[in-house]
């Protein structure tokens, strides 16, 4: 296994974990018990519990950046991206919960770990680049309306992350890939040009 | 010693801004060493008549039902371009059409009427030109050097550049640190003014103007004058789409524009955040 992979690893054992217990309840120890790992060569991947946080921030915005992009490189009306990108954040919070868990309950909620290396957007600009060239991309085949882009961005992630975060409460009354369709079709009436 | 270089300066339709342009050289003189003015409409000439010439000056753009000289307009291009040995196209109106019309070698970026004969064509867009612009052109053909050219027939030792290079205020597009309202001192003038800048080829900031200051110097933004689509609309309004730059710096690709612009924000220079004269503090010291 190399390093990379050896990373990749410990940084999903530290989701699942942060997820369980909670970031602040949740050591360095913790995690290299769980890896079967002794602490000492856990700071060797990770110098400390802060500097793993951001990086695990960096990678999960370059994720879901990545398949973003993809859907950036279809062909397809912004209609249809909208409903492949929410497919993708609903997926992924059924699939990998710990990983929306995990941006919304460690990252929105605990700036002060992320103030120093990972402020504004250093640490997911890879993800918000994304979603800044699906909008672009959009006004220009006059499909989109052209507006602030703050605004629209709110309304997509705020809108699909709340559905996230309710999803996870258990409150949702159906599954959370049945509303992928009803919400897809709210954000393009929206946001249409 | 070596014969004058003949020149021909026609004025087709124009504003005569070019030839306001290059009597502001500081070194006229010096060149009136070297050529010799065969025709020209401003300054003291012989009288105009259809002859051979070393280089033909073309001030201004081409039009049909135009005439000029005796002659109608196309006609007396005509006759000149083809006993010249080479053809100065000055100005953004001669180089792509401008305000007035169409040029000699382009349409906008389409090619135009005498795309074909551009080996002889030598193209030196601006609204104006800089003076040391055509003064570089008429002392390089008078020396009998040769001027090296890029894909659209300008002079690569001018327009390598952008106007970008030089401005006095890339610390603030190096930061993403914009100016939002006219006149300020601080803030760059690319993202909320129209500055074209980035994506405009020119050494204006290099050269400066009067040798003194360039238009985002004194904060106005560039209007990208030597390029095709030179005038657009909404001169100091940047287009954007959902709050991004239609237009980015050249060279480099959205998507890496977007991320490095992203971090400089994030990063926050707080040096350039504020005012970097803070006028009041003379109140303080009077009281």
């Amino acid at each position: 296994m190399s390093k990379e992979e050896k990373k990749e690893l410990i940084m999903k054992t530290a989701l699942n974990l942060f997820a369980k217990r909670g970031f602040y309840n949740t050591t360095i120890a913790d995690i290299a018990k769980e890896m079967g790992m002794s602490v000492g060569n856990m700071y060797n991947y990770f110098p400390s519990k802060e500097s793993l946080a951001k990086e695990l921030l960096t990678y999960s915005s370059k994720r879901f950046g990545n398949e973003i992009k993809k859907i950036n490189e279809m062909d397809i009306h912004s209609r249809e991206k909208i409903k492949k990108i929410v497919k993708l954040y609903f997926e992924t919070a059924i699939n990998e919960p710990e990983l929306i868990d995990y941006f919304m309950r460690v990252y929105l909620s605990n700036k002060e770990i992320f103030a120093n290396g990972c402020e504004g957007m250093l640490c997911v600009s890879a993800f918000v680049t994304e979603i800044m060239l699906f909008f672009e991309e959009g006004v220009k085949r006059k499909e989109l309306k052209n507006q602030d882009f703050f605004a629209a961005f709110g309304l997509f992630m705020g809108y699909i992350g709340g559905l996230a975060f309710l999803n996870k409460e258990g409150i949702l009354t159906k599954s959370l890939s049945e509303y992928i369709e009803p919400v897809s079709e709210n954000i393009y009436n929206a946001l249409k040009a | 010693m070596r014969s004058k270089l003949k020149v021909i300066w026609i004025d087709a339709v124009t504003c005569y801004g070019c030839s306001h342009s290059f009597l502001n050289y500081k070194e006229i003189s010096s060149l009136f060493d070297k050529i010799d003015f065969k025709y020209h409409p401003v300054l003291p000439s012989e009288n105009f008549e259809i002859k051979e010439s070393d280089l033909l000056i073309i001030e201004g753009a081409l039009k049909n039902n135009y005439s000029r000289l005796g002659f109608s307009l196309n006609e007396l291009i005509s006759k000149l371009f083809f006993k010249a040995k080479k053809v100065l196209a000055l100005g953004t109106c001669t180089v792509y059409g401008g305000m007035f019309g169409n040029g000699i070698m382009f349409n906008k970026e389409e090619k135009g009427k005498y795309y074909k004969c551009r080996e002889k064509i030598i193209n030196l867009p601006g609204c104006p030109p800089h003076p040391d612009w055509i003064a570089y052109v008429l002392n390089m053909l008078s020396e009998n050097k040769k001027i090296a050219l890029d894909e659209f027939n300008r002079p690569q030792d001018i327009f390598s550049y952008t106007s970008h290079a030089g401005c006095t205020r890339n610390e603030y597009f190096e930061w993403k640190i914009d100016s939002q309202t006219f006149g300020t001192k601080e803030g760059c003038l690319f993202y909320y003014q129209g500055c074209q800048g980035p994506f405009t080829h020119s050494s204006c900031n290099k050269l400066l103007w009067n040798e003194v200051s360039s238009k985002p110097r004194v904060g106005t933004p560039c209007f990208g004058c030597t390029e095709p689509s030179f005038p657009k609309h909404n001169l100091f309004n940047t287009e954007t789409f959902m709050g991004i730059p239609s237009n980015i710096p050249l060279g480099v690709n959205k998507r890496s524009y977007l991320t490095l612009s992203g971090i400089a924000k994030s990063l926050n220079n707080e040096r350039l955040n504020k005012k970097l004269i803070d006028y009041n503090c003379r109140d303080k010291n009077e009281n």
